[in-house]
């Protein structure tokens, strides 16, 4: 069966043992550290949407990312240019990440103690155990890059903030300090079109949401804590913010504005092999604004439960599923405030997710699945994503966002008529 | 009385083996020292050239370090694999803890959402990072996970035969392993089916040594079912430079430890 005589070859440099000659090779490039991207993605919708173009995305993104590193400070600046004639606009609003130019990262980083590491400016900030669902993680999110299929990255829209960790011992601190409120690129109508409860129907980009945004320096701040420490395999967190809802949560009476109302959350979480894979739990207490119980403008108190467990199932084929739970907490005042015939929602929403993600060829097409499905609700969403890298820095993909339900009102229902299917060429330098 | 038969009959079978000079047990676990575990910490520059069968090439670039645990040889060890190359995954740092007793803890940092992400320890034998490489050799292979038999020897070589104790868990029927009796160093490996057709080669291609520790700096694998291979070349590689365990959690997950990196 084997042939034990094979003759083999001693590698190079085996017979005759010799030190590592060191090639003085260093590389002669740009003072700094350059990449970027270029990202061509065009969409539809696959119905019609009497209050949205057809198009869902139309866009060419080019992505600049330039990094300096001296001895104690690294600066690195992050951003994009965008061509987009669906959205059709140009002039350039940083905070909203509206027009052709979207700034991501503009910071620096150093650490003044050797215990202590600072990130001071613009940065994208991410904590929580949850897969696109987030209990503790209030940092801005863009659900408009989300539903209509850019990359995943865009998703987490940037903080400017100041944000300093300290590691004392195994326990690590994250203090986070926004000095000026900095909101979700929440639905608002002018890309996906949603259901309004004040007017009882659907309402898009013929008239867009006006918000009323807590824009004052220091004073509408936000901070956001999360001390951490694992115990062996298992990570555990505990978490405190003090701001706003991130979304519009509320709104005023006399201006009809959407306003984003006070919130205080506290929350805690646990991570570690569990079987054969991760699981994690989440949770979180919301303290919405005060008042917020008798008052059917402005959202509940709520505690919000997750459930997280990952696997691989088979080769290179992953496994992930998710509960999440969202409870009123004030559910009979909610009620008794309500006007009559006005929408009633249900005390808990459950929502359960599944992930799938299937590599093959090598690793260069990535099939993902993600479906959440909310059986209170009725309802869910969808994502289909299908990428092929044709070589290391080109990519090609192409994927769907379904939304489904029964009720026109529901939390993914009513995005219905946004249900939309996608492709991208993208290449990276 | 029978039971001291048995040993007997026991014993007697034993001595009629080949009288190696080494135990084969030994000639393993040096082996397995002298491929993952040298120096008690270390760092390495690695370029991965993986070829299809039509011989198109894709490229990594990526930085290793790793550090053993001191309260046992050969055991627990840490891996903080930080990516240079392909653009699509610059700055991510894949981060392992290998564990004797139970699976592998795995994070991967992604610079773009700012996320440490934890895996699921996956199936060791599957491609790292889309090479012909399996995570499990990179990282080794647990030396109880086979029974070991030597089954030649000549001048250069120690030659053994290595047959999983779980045969489920893996892809292959048997492996050999040609072990250079001076260092040993396994300079090649093969893989084997159930019908003992070569499935997978490893090729040690270039030897040097590094603060006395002979290293190979260059090597291939290659998956004779698809016709794929990788060449893998490390270059600007140290031991024992004192790596602090802390490069090994999520502080620098998030902010890459520059000064083990360059």
């Amino acid at each position: 069966m084997f042939s034990y005589g094979q003759e083999i070859e001693l590698p190079k440099g085996l017979e005759n043992l010799s030190p590592m000659v060191t090639s003085s090779t260093e590389d002669e490039g740009l003072p700094f550290d350059l990449s970027g991207s270029l990202d061509a993605r065009i969409g539809a919708r696959l119905q019609n949407d009497a209050h949205e173009k057809d198009m869902s995305v139309g866009e060419i993104r080019f992505q600049l990312g330039v990094e300096k590193e001296f001895d104690h400070v690294t600066f690195n600046l992050v951003s994009d240019f965008i061509y987009d004639p669906v959205e059709d606009h140009y002039a350039v609003d940083l905070e909203k990440g509206m027009g052709f130019v979207d700034i991501r990262e503009a910071n620096m980083t150093f650490s003044p103690l050797d215990f202590m590491d600072m990130k001071v400016g613009r940065q994208v900030l991410t904590w929580g155990t949850g897969d696109l669902i987030f209990i503790n993680d209030l940092f801005p999110k863009d659900w408009n890059s989300f539903f209509i299929g850019r990359d995943d990255e865009y998703l987490k829209s940037p903080s400017d903030a100041i944000k300093t960790a300290f590691f004392i011992s195994d326990y690590s601190l994250d203090v986070i300090y926004i000095p000026r409120f900095d909101a979700d690129r929440f639905i608002d109508g002018r890309r996906i079109s949603f259901f309004d409860r004040m007017t009882g129907g659907l309402r898009g980009r013929e008239a867009p949401v006006i918000s009323h945004r807590p824009d004052q320096w220091f004073t509408d701040d936000e901070l956001a804590l999360r001390l951490y420490h694992s115990f062996g395999a298992f990570e555990t967190a505990v978490y405190y913010y003090d701001g706003y809802w991130k979304s519009p949560a509320g709104q005023n009476i006399v201006t009809g504005q959407a306003e984003f109302p006070r919130l205080r959350t506290y929350g805690a979480s646990v991570r570690g092999p569990v079987g054969q894979g991760i699981g994690a739990v989440e949770i979180g207490y919301y303290k919405s604004a005060n008042g917020a119980a008798t008052n059917p403008l402005v959202r509940n108190d709520e505690f919000r439960l997750l459930l997280s467990y990952e696997q691989e199932i088979a080769n290179e084929l992953t496994a992930s599923v998710q509960y999440y739970l969202e409870r009123k907490l004030d559910y009979d005042s909610y009620l008794a405030s309500l006007p009559p015939q006005a929408i009633q929602d249900k005390q808990n929403r459950h929502l359960f997710t599944l992930r799938l993600t299937k590599l093959l060829m090598q690793q260069n097409l990535r099939l993902t699945l993600f479906n959440f499905y909310s059986p209170s609700d009725k309802d869910g969403y969808l994502r289909l994503k299908a990428s092929y890298k044709i070589r290391d820095n080109l990519k090609i993909e192409a994927g769907a966002n379904i939304f489904y339900g029964q009720k026109i009102y529901s939390f993914f229902g009513q995005f219905k008529d946004n249900s939309n299917i996608f492709t991208a060429l993208h290449y990276e330098f | 009385m029978k039971n001291m038969m048995k040993i007997i009959l026991v014993l007697s079978f034993l001595w009629s083996f080949p009288a190696y000079a080494i135990d084969v047990m030994e000639v393993v676990k040096n082996a397995n020292h002298v491929s993952y575990y040298k120096g008690s910490d270390g760092r390495a520059k690695v370029n991965m050239s993986i070829f299809d069968d039509q011989g198109r090439e894709r490229s990594r670039e990526f930085v290793i370090l790793r550090k053993d645990d001191e309260q046992m040889d050969d055991a627990v060890q840490k891996f903080f694999v930080y990516f240079n190359k392909p653009a699509d995954v610059k700055k991510m740092v894949f981060m392992v803890v290998k564990n004797m007793d139970r699976d592998d803890d795995r994070w991967l940092y992604l610079p773009a959402l700012d996320l440490v992400k934890r895996i699921a320890a996956s199936d060791e034998r599957t491609s790292f990072v889309g090479s012909n490489f399996y995570y499990e050799d990179v990282s080794g292979r647990g030396i109880e996970e086979d029974t070991h038999e030597l089954v030649e020897e000549n001048d250069t070589y120690y030659i053994v035969k290595s047959t999983p104790k779980n045969k489920a868990a893996v892809e292959f029927s048997t492996y050999k392993n040609w072990i250079h009796k001076a260092t040993f160093l396994p300079i090649k490996t093969e893989y084997y089916d159930d019908q003992g057709q070569k499935i997978r080669s490893y090729t040690a291609l270039k030897v040097e040594v590094i603060s006395g520790h002979p290293t190979v700096t260059s090597s291939s694998m290659e998956d004779h079912k698809t016709g794929g291979k990788t060449v893998m070349s490390y270059s600007d590689v140290k031991y024992d430079i004192g790596l602090p365990d802390d490069i090994f959690t999520e502080r620098y997950l998030r902010k890459a430890p520059r000064e083990y990196l360059r």
